[in-house]
């Protein structure tokens, strides 16, 4: 197929971008959008214009690199990644504009590509359970009930790409925090500390300029890995008893 | 045995190797033997306890005097940091990716195996260690792999300690299954997405560090080159990626966890950034890499569809515990649908060759089986070439034992993936599958205590040689990189660091500062060529010469001509590659241009490596090296060694890489011909 492609160019953070439109020919439906990319940007390198920017890695869904805002939606028009969508999605003679992720605290660096070191520091504030290496009791000795680890598990598969803070008008972070603090307020392990962490991690992600979540459900939408709504009621939940108690 | 002092005391097994046969030896020269990885001796059971007992320790006061720099945020990368982290030391960790959380660990679905024997079906440490020698075709070193055996057990509970979400039963109890190549259920596994979970755990350990000061994290850094001062390791150049600023890191010693290099192979089921730069640059450096040809080929990869493709998608292996492989007994039925093919026309070749096995047998025996059938003309799929590259992998049975939805709970978004990539459903379909390029058991070599022969370097992880041999069995690599990571490298680097802090080293030092010159000047090659073709070009061209000649199937006249071949991409590259843009900005072209070069160079190597070896061993089918009926056939006599290789010089300015060998000598296990028939 051929497509027209209006892709956000901007040459470095503080430069101003604008949209550029492209010509592709020659698009397999069975490419993926990045590797359509790919095709353009050797067409690019070779008239001689810099190939566009854009993040990824894994290719398969799974490292949450990639972070494409398709025709204005987080990843395209499937409930998947942008490495995952496939141009079978796409038909021949179609225009498609592709943009950043855009929020304030995912800077744009280059291109496509933006800045959510954001959420390390969510993660650093408290997304972890202490347990010092060589400290562990033996595995099984702590049963996790298998409904609790069913439910830890669906929402560990968060893999941080960011979709749903570009999804949301508010800019929350609100989904990812929230499937943090269920994974493992889900399990037994993560007990001990499970309030100071909701406090901390609230804390860093208000810190960061993130917004408040107002229950509009575009994040949850747009989560390629299917993030339930829930999960932000888990968080307010944890919140409120922590607040509560002092933590 | 003669020279050699890690078997002292011990009655060795087997003898030393006698090569005979000299296939490579216009291309390299022949160097000293390798006579001491400083293995400890006595009983294999004893030898780990003994010597995390003899290791020297570290006052903790004197800890956060001591760097330590580790390249990469993987399993190996991200789990040594955290722990060196909370041990005390100073550690500076560095990744190319926007966060450590998307190291290509991220990717491992299958699971990850640990001898709990939690099913008391007969597993046990001597099993795991035993399984794993044999499985790498013994060309793995004793004593590293009976202690990855014996961690293995420590690693399941930290994970679980760590918040880790592995598959449960109903009694809250870790479940586990079995995984190719084994016949105990010791596999542990969070559905599809065991790499991720894992990985999770450690880069959530890691980041709790950074919080307590002990870890500062450098993202979207790439490491281009090693800064050795008096024959000493201590410290990096590196790029960072965003500001196209060349930094100087200075410690007092670096550990490379910077991953494989199947990527060289251009199409791989890697991730797209991996590559082998860190290692080669320290292989430049003297740094000896140890059996580059050892490459793994998975057979259960979603098949080739055209040119434009950027990478191969796994199917977990997992996949070959309930699903069956099969293909058309006659040619004429290979594009038809295959539920219209009945049961009599279909040759479920893996269980008719390797009955007690069957589908389960190991990953080279999957792949070259399921090559044949192909190149017997009976593949299936689109035509790729001549043939039709796939074969099916069947899930009726499975879905009519535990139905649709048991199917789903066990495999999920494995079944989505397939049919998002190839457009086809295959609870209706059988899915198709063919062997790709996936893992590399060769890396740099490294001693017992996971350093280089270069002091100060250690090496962990999929980027050192020490545990494969010369085939992977699955769920290994996970249990490796995080035996390194938590439980190893903390016990063997404190010996070394406790004679340091070492002698204060500054920017302006003339090895430092050459360092930094040289990849200044090496940025400037790429920007300045001003050629026609993309780095990208050059490297899928690279790609298919290694698949080519160097891949499952490898000749003695194919290597020869593969050598020619990459000797002249090289050439080709460095007079007609085009990089845009400037390097003081983001710059991917670049980056790629860099990873490329370096992976020409390794590509040669891994020829000559392969041609040197003239025996069929593992993922490497040496065609000249076979059984009577087809089979791999090793030559311990001649080849029962380590290759490990030092830098010698370009080959374009008449330089040959040296060749220093370890004899493996095996005093707890026997080397027999590997059979799953
Ligand atoms: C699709 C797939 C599925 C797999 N499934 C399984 C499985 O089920 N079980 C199993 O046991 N194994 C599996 N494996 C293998 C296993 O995942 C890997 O071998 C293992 O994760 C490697 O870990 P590592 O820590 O050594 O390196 P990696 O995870 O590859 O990490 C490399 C790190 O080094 C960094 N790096 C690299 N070069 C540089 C540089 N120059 N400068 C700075 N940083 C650098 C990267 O940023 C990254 O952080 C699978 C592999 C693949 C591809
Ligand atoms: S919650 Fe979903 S959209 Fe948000 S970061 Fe995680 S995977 Fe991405
Ligand atoms: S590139 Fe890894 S999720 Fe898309």
């Amino acid at each position: 197929m051929n497509l027209t492609l209006k892709i956000w160019r901007q040459s470095g953070p503080t430069a101003p971008g604008a949209i550029h439109t492209y010509q592709v020919g020659d698009v397999s439906e069975d490419m993926s959008f990045l590797e359509m990319l790919d095709h353009l940007n050797e067409d690019l390198n070779e008239k001689g214009e810099e190939p566009v920017a854009f993040d990824s890695d894994c290719r398969e869904g799974i490292c949450g690199s990639c972070d494409l805002m398709i025709d204005g939606q987080a990843h395209g028009p499937e409930v998947t990644t942008s490495c995952q969508l496939h141009m079978r999605s796409f038909k021949d003679g179609d225009s498609i504009t592709v943009e950043p992720w855009r929020a304030d605290p995912f800077p744009v660096i280059k291109d496509l590509i933006v800045d959510r070191s954001a959420f390390d520091r969510i993660i650093q504030s408290g997304g972890y359970i202490s347990a010092n290496t060589g400290s562990a009791p033996e595995a099984n000795s702590v049963p996790a009930p298998r409904d609790k680890a069913m439910r830890a598990f669906n929402v560990a598969t968060c893999i941080g790409c960011g979709a749903c803070v570009a999804a949301c008008p508010n800019g929350s972070a609100s989904l990812f925090l929230g499937a943090k603090i269920t994974h493992l307020g889900e399990l037994p392990q993560g007990q001990p500390e499970r309030w100071s962490r909701v406090t901390a991690m609230v804390a860093q992600h208000d810190a960061e300029g993130f917004g408040g979540c107002t229950n509009i459900g575009e994040c949850t939408a747009a989560c390629p890995k299917e993030i339930p709504l829930d999960v932000i009621s888990q968080l307010n939940k944890d919140f409120r008893t922590a607040v509560k108690n002092g933590h | 045995m003669a020279g050699s002092t890690f078997h002292e005391g011990l009655t060795p097994l087997n003898s030393a190797p006698t090569q005979t046969s000299d296939d490579a030896h216009d291309y390299y020269t022949k160097g000293d033997k390798i006579v001491d990885a400083v293995a400890p001796t006595g009983p294999i059971a004893d030898r780990w306890t003994t010597r995390r007992f003899e290791n020297r320790l570290v006052n903790p006061a004197n800890r956060r005097k001591l760097t330590v720099i580790i390249v990469g945020t993987g399993l190996a990368g991200g789990a040594a940091a955290a722990t060196l982290g909370e041990a005390g030391y100073n550690v500076k960790s560095f990744c190319y990716q926007d966060s450590p959380r998307r190291a290509h660990s991220i990717a491992a679905q299958g699971g990850i195996n640990a001898a709990k024997n939690y099913k008391e079906d007969g597993d046990s440490t001597f099993r795991l260690f035993y399984d794993t020698v044999k499985g790498g075709d013994y060309r793995a070193r004793e004593s590293n792999v009976y202690r990855l055996a014996e961690v293995s057990t420590n690693i399941i509970d930290q994970c679980v300690a760590q918040g880790v979400p592995f598959a449960r039963d109903y009694g809250g109890l870790l479940d586990n299954r079995s995984f190719g190549g084994v016949q105990v259920s010791r596999t542990f596994y969070a559905r599809g997405q065991t790499g991720q979970q894992l990985l999770i755990g450690a880069y959530q350990a890691m980041e709790r560090q950074v919080a307590a000061g002990t870890v500062t994290q450098y993202t979207r850094h790439e490491m281009l080159e090693l800064v050795v001062v008096d024959g000493k390791a201590r410290g990096i150049i590196a790029r960072d990626l965003v500001t196209g600023e060349i930094e100087t890191h200075l410690a007092d010693v670096v550990v490379l966890a910077s991953g494989g290099y199947g990527n060289v192979f251009f199409l791989s089921t890697n991730a797209m950034g991996s590559n082998v730069t860190a290692a080669w640059r320290a292989h430049r450096k003297g740094a000896y890499m140890a059996n580059p040809c050892y490459t793994q080929i998975h057979p259960t990869c979603i098949p080739v569809s055209g040119e434009h493709q950027s990478k191969l998608t796994l199917m977990s292996e997992s996949l070959r515990n309930d699903g069956r492989i099969w293909v058309p007994k006659n040619r004429d039925d290979c594009d038809k649908d295959p539920r219209d093919i009945p049961e009599e026309d279909r040759d479920y070749y893996l269980e008719r060759i390797y009955p007690s096995f069957g589908n389960l047998v190991p990953r080279d025996i999957a792949s070259r089986q399921a090559k044949n059938v192909c190149d017997e003309g009976r593949g299936v799929g689109p035509l790729v070439g001549d043939f039709r590259r796939g074969v099916y992998l069947d899930f009726t049975d499975a879905i009519a034992r535990y139905g649709k939805a048991g199917v789903e709970e066990k495999y999920d978004n494995l079944f989505d993936m397939y049919e998002r990539i190839t457009g086809e459903n295959p609870y209706e379909v059988p899915m198709r599958i063919y062997p790709a390029v996936h893992y590399v058991m060769g890396g740099l070599w490294v001693d017992y205590h996971l350093q280089s022969n270069l002091p100060g370097l250690f090496v962990t992880g999929e980027a050192n040689f020490s545990d494969h041999g010369a085939n992977r069995l699955g769920a290994s690599a996970l249990m490796q990189g995080l035996a390194d990571g938590y439980f190893v490298l903390p016990n063997t680097i404190r010996d070394f660091l406790a004679d340091g802090p070492f002698p204060a080293i500054d920017e302006s030092h003339p090895e430092v500062v050459a360092a930094q010159t040289s990849v200044k000047e090496r940025v400037d090659r790429f920007l300045s060529i001003g050629g026609t073709r993309s780095a990208d070009s050059f490297h899928r061209e690279l790609g298919n010469i290694m698949w080519e000649y160097c891949g499952m199937e490898r000749t003695e006249p194919g290597l020869r001509k593969a050598i020619d071949m990459i000797r002249e991409l090289k050439q080709a590259f460095w007079s007609d590659l085009k990089v845009l843009g400037t390097g003081d900005t983001l710059n991917q072209s670049l980056e790629r241009a860099g990873r490329v070069a370096d992976f020409i160079e390794l590509g040669e190597l891994m020829c000559i490596d392969a041609l040197n070896r003239r025996e069929s061993c593992g993922g490497h089918f040496r065609g000249e090296s076979q059984t009577e009926d087809g089979e791999a056939l090793r030559h311990d006599e001649e080849f029962a060694y380590v290759a490990a290789w030092e830098w010698g010089g370009d080959s374009l300015e008449g330089g040959q890489p040296v060749l220093h060998k370890e004899d493996l000598i095996y005093t707890a296990i026997e080397m027999k011909q590997r059979s799953y028939k």
